[in-house]
């Protein structure tokens, strides 16, 4: 049972976290917990859908269908990620240039919501397909019921409580650091995203590795800890990167941190021009909005 | 929003050389890496402990003989794969350094672990 149980939470844990960082870059967006609910919902439906589809999955491309399937997935929550925290950019300084109310953060927030929903859907299903997997295995095996019936929910559990206090430890940000830290958080996530998927192509000799152990820090915090996995997911911490992992984390975070700043500036500009007002450099929102989103990333 | 459509593209452009690589690996024939096969029996390894050349690429072939999924990983060479019952995989692994590094079957860690030995 406890078995079961740690691999279901290595699971969720991965998930769970993503889910977080997401709820928290969300915040104060209205209906953000039927987003998250139904990205979530929809992700449990897709895991499903490609448990059973394992079999086309890895028979296909010439046995690596299971690599690009998993570096597509990766690299699409890339690309939502990267138009979210870039979008947010732009929005969060006109905010700051226009000095506009609450109201219409809000409004920017919602429009960028679906886009984080599906990035939810696809952490969710990436790692849900595997505890289905698993647990079908299970119960085909005649493993006992007790196992699974105990096991699982004990493992979603303990991921979900791991998640909420990650939460709650982000709710301790203050709030006009709020926006800016999630931010960084969704950039370095997406990086680490971007990492992992490098790491499915070179499984399948799709990309040259350019070095496959640059460096050993397993001693220090090894990728089987469960501290070492939290922050693989947070941050794609490898202990033995190869190189073309390191590639694609450096330019997934330039090309995010060089677009968050030019679309900041851009609207910068052109606010100006059309209110022909000087900027107000000094203002911040301080409410529940994302209006400092990026202020110390655009300047 | 062109700013995004621009973020886009350049995003596009640095995963497009998995594509092209694609085409690449399948025209690949010449040189082909060394291969060590395993065989999962039972939920266990065979053989649980596999020497291979350190320094140099290699595949690993894992067939599973079980009527359960299991799923070949490894933290120590970065790898995870899953092997549907009666199904065989390939990973390519390394260049690795002189070692030991530890895998096993996500599925079954009680019973399904095993060695590689870089030499």
């Amino acid at each position: 049972m406890l078995g079961v149980a740690l691999l279901v939470f290595r699971e969720v844990l991965e998930a769970a976290l993503i889910v977080t960082v997401v709820a928290a870059a969300t915040r104060g967006v209205p209906r953000r917990g039927v987003f998250v609910g139904g990205g979530i919902a929809l992700g449990v439906l897709g895991a499903v859908v490609v448990a059973v589809c394992m079999g086309f999955i890895a028979g296909s491309l010439g046995g690596v269908g299971q690599e690009v399937f998993q570096a597509s997935v990766l690299l699409a929550a890339v690309v939502m990620i990267g138009w979210h925290v870039t979008w947010m950019s732009s929005h969060g300084k006109e905010m700051v240039v226009r000095m506009r109310e609450v109201t219409d953060s809000v409004r920017a927030g919602s429009s960028s919501i679906v886009i984080l929903l599906a990035v939810v859907a696809l952490a969710v299903l990436r790692e849900g397909s595997e505890v289905v997997l698993f647990v079908y295995g299970m119960a085909a095996g005649g493993a006992g019921k007790l196992g699974i019936v105990a096991g699982v929910p004990l493992g979603l559990a303990g991921g979900v409580v791991v998640g909420f206090a990650l939460y709650l430890g982000l709710l301790r940000i203050p709030i006009r650091h709020f926006f800016t830290a999630t931010n960084w958080m969704l950039v370095v996530l997406a990086a680490g995203l971007a990492s992992s998927a490098a790491g499915f192509l070179l499984q399948a000799n799709l990309l040259p590795t350019l070095g496959d152990q640059l460096w050993d820090t397993s001693g220090l915090l090894a990728n089987g800890s469960i501290i070492g996995q939290a922050v693989h997911v947070l941050t794609g911490y490898e202990a033995r990167p190869a190189g073309m992992q390191l590639v694609f984390w450096c330019v997934t975070f330039a090309t995010l941190v060089l677009g968050m700043r030019a679309v900041a500036k851009r609207h910068a500009l052109r606010a100006r021009a059309v209110h022909h007002e000087p900027r107000c450099s000094g203002t911040r929102a301080t409410s529940g909005s994302a209006a400092t989103s990026s202020n110390a990333t655009a300047t | 929003m062109r700013s995004t459509l621009v973020l886009l593209a350049a995003l596009t452009l640095a995963a497009a050389p998995a594509g092209s690589a694609v085409a690449a690996a399948a025209a690949a024939g010449a040189g082909e890496p060394p291969e060590v096969a395993l065989i999962i029996r039972n939920h266990r390894f065979e053989p649980a402990t596999l020497t291979v050349p350190a320094n140099t690429p290699f595949k690993v072939k894992v067939t599973n003989r079980d009527t359960e999924p299991s799923e070949f990983e490894s933290t120590d060479f970065n790898r995870e794969k899953i092997v549907l019952p009666g199904g065989t995989i390939t990973v390519f692994v390394g260049p690795l350094k002189p070692g030991q590094y530890r895998f096993y079957d996500d599925f079954h860690q009680s019973t399904g672990q095993g060695v590689l030995i870089a030499r």
